[in-house]
């Protein structure tokens, strides 16, 4: 019991750093990110060669992928996504869709194929931490738990409270009012992809650290927009309560049931979402007639 | 009397034939006979491109007519493929291999799993509708995949090669003439299709279904009947696909698939049969046409690096369409096209008639 509670954090905190990638994106520029795994990925490698130019050094390695993260989401908006403004919308989706095609094959033709594991040139290792009730859960897992609070508490005071977050919110709502209130909004749509791709390699990170990496971990991402559309796609707050959700019935099914139905459990969840409340759990109703 | 200034109309027959003047005319025939005639200058691996590609432009004319003319996006598509391939292995299963069956069999599971797919479509637009289409690909997929380790937890299915009153359709040649003749045959219901009441109706939905609804037009049976058609020739697709590899897996039916055929209608032009057909070759052959780039230009290069050569191409060559050249293919084509069309003293010039 205690053992299926703590999995099931552990599995909804990785849901909901990529679905805060998501929702970010989503809300800027009503542009879906079906790279985001792809950008979990790249945050993984991105660790892996910092901690082989830097090893033993986590206290560099470690920001130092997470800027790298950072930076590739602004490099994304300013040389794919911003000469797709005015395209239509699906368009810009494949676009991201292309992305996902090219940070792979990028990542394959650098570091192949193989799997890897960062820690080991980090000096760092991941022992299990016994729980009380008699769970057992690995430090990384931990760490991601940690990981996804932090960044949605930063998130919350940053969206609340700073002027840019103000504007960032403004411009998702209204980019053309926003303009002329004087709002760089493709400052802040660069902002919102720097925010998503730092949010994806931070789950990259850790989840490389924890498990292992390997190109193929794209597909952790396009099972966590599951998440963001069952917790509805213009709603940062939605994003946890929907990745606990997915994630409980995603572990109950592979206790319950079998590994393949798990892997298809996310879907399933998002489509009986998108049968009875196409919204999801916290978005707007009128989201659905602006796309 | 020469008719000045371009060529006209002038009857309804002519005003409804497919091809029209003798430049198109001449150009069709000589396509028929290359092809007719293919088998017997090419070599096996052209004639097994020739036929992956013309499989490729079934599915790419059966997505076109939903993206393309009805505008509902599908991420879908290597769902209906895998159901239609599928449908055969399970038949297979528990011996029934008679083709006509089969392919009866295929059509209705399409069907039906296309009107599954396509009631969502009813309430959702654009990209909450093609999540749902991606969504339903990994439930069919899950069913697949659930029936592949029921079946002893094999790799996959081994498919007879279909046999109809004593012939068998085997063998890389009467292969090609079959998924030729297959593609031909879908593609001429395409492009009448889409000059019929149907495929208008679709155009009219696509640029806008509150416009469509109120001229008139049942905006719920329509969409519905593009999902059904798309699926219904997809799972055919399957079911050849099937049929000619001889063997059924899980793992050829992936995402990737879906985003090929997509990119299939993208790089050859969206809305347009010619489109379909082009972009299905292109993106059939592309990897091929790496391989033997790569081959010539550093024959000693690791294999591991044409991987990600292919993939990156692709992915690199969608992007540049989808943000240069929205329009594929056949925008270039229509550009060459026009460009001698409006060079000087192509036509004679109008003269007055006496």
């Amino acid at each position: 019991m205690v053992q299926t509670l703590a999995t099931t954090l552990v599995v909804a905190s990785l849901y909901a750093l990529l679905g805060a990638g998501y929702v970010l994106v989503y809300r800027a520029s009503r542009v879906l990110n079906l790279a985001q795994g792809d950008l979990l990925t790249l945050g993984g490698y991105f660790l892996f060669a910092a901690a082989a130019a830097f090893p033993g050094a986590p206290a560099v390695s470690l920001p130092l992928a997470a800027a790298l993260s950072a930076l590739t989401g602004v490099l994304v908006y300013l040389v794919l996504m911003r000469p797709m403004a005015g395209h239509p919308v699906f368009a810009a989706v494949l676009v991201t869709v292309t992305l996902g095609i090219l940070l792979r094959a990028a990542i394959v033709f650098v570091f192949t194929d193989r799997t890897r594991h960062p820690l080991q040139n980090l000096a760092l290792t991941n022992p299990p931490r016994p729980l009380p009730g008699g769970a057992v859960v690995s430090t990384f897992d931990l760490v991601m738990i940690a990981t996804a609070t932090l960044l949605f508490v930063a998130l919350f005071l940053f969206l609340r409270l700073s002027p840019l977050g103000i504007q960032m919110r403004a411009a998702g709502e209204r980019s053309l009012l926003a303009s002329q209130r004087g709002i760089n909004f493709h400052g802040v749509f660069a902002l919102a992809w720097a925010l998503a791709a730092f949010a994806g390699g931070l789950a990259g990170i850790v989840y490389s650290s924890n498990v292992r990496l390997e190109p193929s971990l794209d597909v952790l991402g396009l099972r966590a927009f599951a998440v963001a559309l069952v917790g509805g796609l213009d709603s940062l707050a939605g994003v946890i309560p929907a990745a606990i959700l997915v994630a409980a019935i995603e572990v109950l099914s592979i206790r319950y049931g079998n590994p393949l139905l798990s892997d298809v459990s996310p879907f399933l969840c998002l489509l009986v979402m998108l049968l009875i409340r196409p919204w999801g759990l916290f978005g707007t109703k009128e989201e659905l007639e602006r796309v | 009397m020469g008719l000045g200034g371009g060529y006209f109309k002038t009857s309804h027959a002519a005003d409804l034939s497919l091809v029209d003047t003798h430049l198109r005319k001449t150009a069709l025939a000589i396509l028929v006979i290359v092809l007719l005639t293919l088998p017997r200058f090419a070599s096996g691996f052209v004639l097994d491109l020739a036929s992956q590609a013309a499989l490729a432009a079934v599915g790419a004319l059966a997505l076109n007519v939903l993206t393309g003319l009805a505008g509902q996006i599908s991420l879908g598509h290597a769902g209906f493929l895998a159901a239609g391939a599928f449908t055969t292995a399970a038949l297979v299963e528990r011996g029934v291999v008679s083709p006509p069956v089969t392919l009866a069999a295929t059509a209705i599971v399409g069907g039906v799993l296309g009107l599954a797919v396509g009631i969502p479509s009813l309430r959702l637009r654009g990209l909450y509708l093609a999540l749902g289409t991606l969504a339903m690909h990994h439930v069919v997929l899950y069913v697949a995949g659930e029936m592949q380790a029921r079946a002893g937890g094999n790799t996959g299915f081994t498919i007879p090669p279909p046999r109809l009153a004593g012939f068998v359709l085997k063998g890389t040649v009467a292969w090609y003439y079959a998924l030729v003749a297959a593609a031909a045959v879908v593609l001429l219901l395409s492009v009448n299709l889409q000059r019929s009441r149907a495929g208008r109706a679709f155009m009219a939905i696509r640029d806008r279904d509150l416009a469509a609804a109120s001229v008139g037009i049942d905006v719920a049976r329509y969409k519905l009947a593009a999902f059904v058609w798309s699926s219904v020739i997809t799972a055919l697709a399957g079911t050849l696909f099937a049929w000619q590899r001889g063997f059924v897996s899980v793992e050829a039916f992936g995402f990737f698939v879906a985003v090929e055929y997509i990119a299939m209608i993208i790089i050859g032009g969206m809305g347009t049969a010619l489109g379909a057909v082009l972009g299905a070759a292109f993106v059939t052959l592309l990897p091929y046409g790496i391989d033997a780039a790569v081959a010539t230009l550093s024959p000693g290069a690791a294999e591991y690096y044409v991987f990600p050569a292919k993939f990156g191409a692709f992915g690199l060559l969608m992007a540049l369409f989808l943000i240069f050249e929205p329009l594929g293919l056949v925008g270039i084509w229509r550009r060459v096209r026009n460009w001698f069309f409006l060079w000087p003293f192509r036509h004679r010039p109008l003269r007055a008639s006496s």
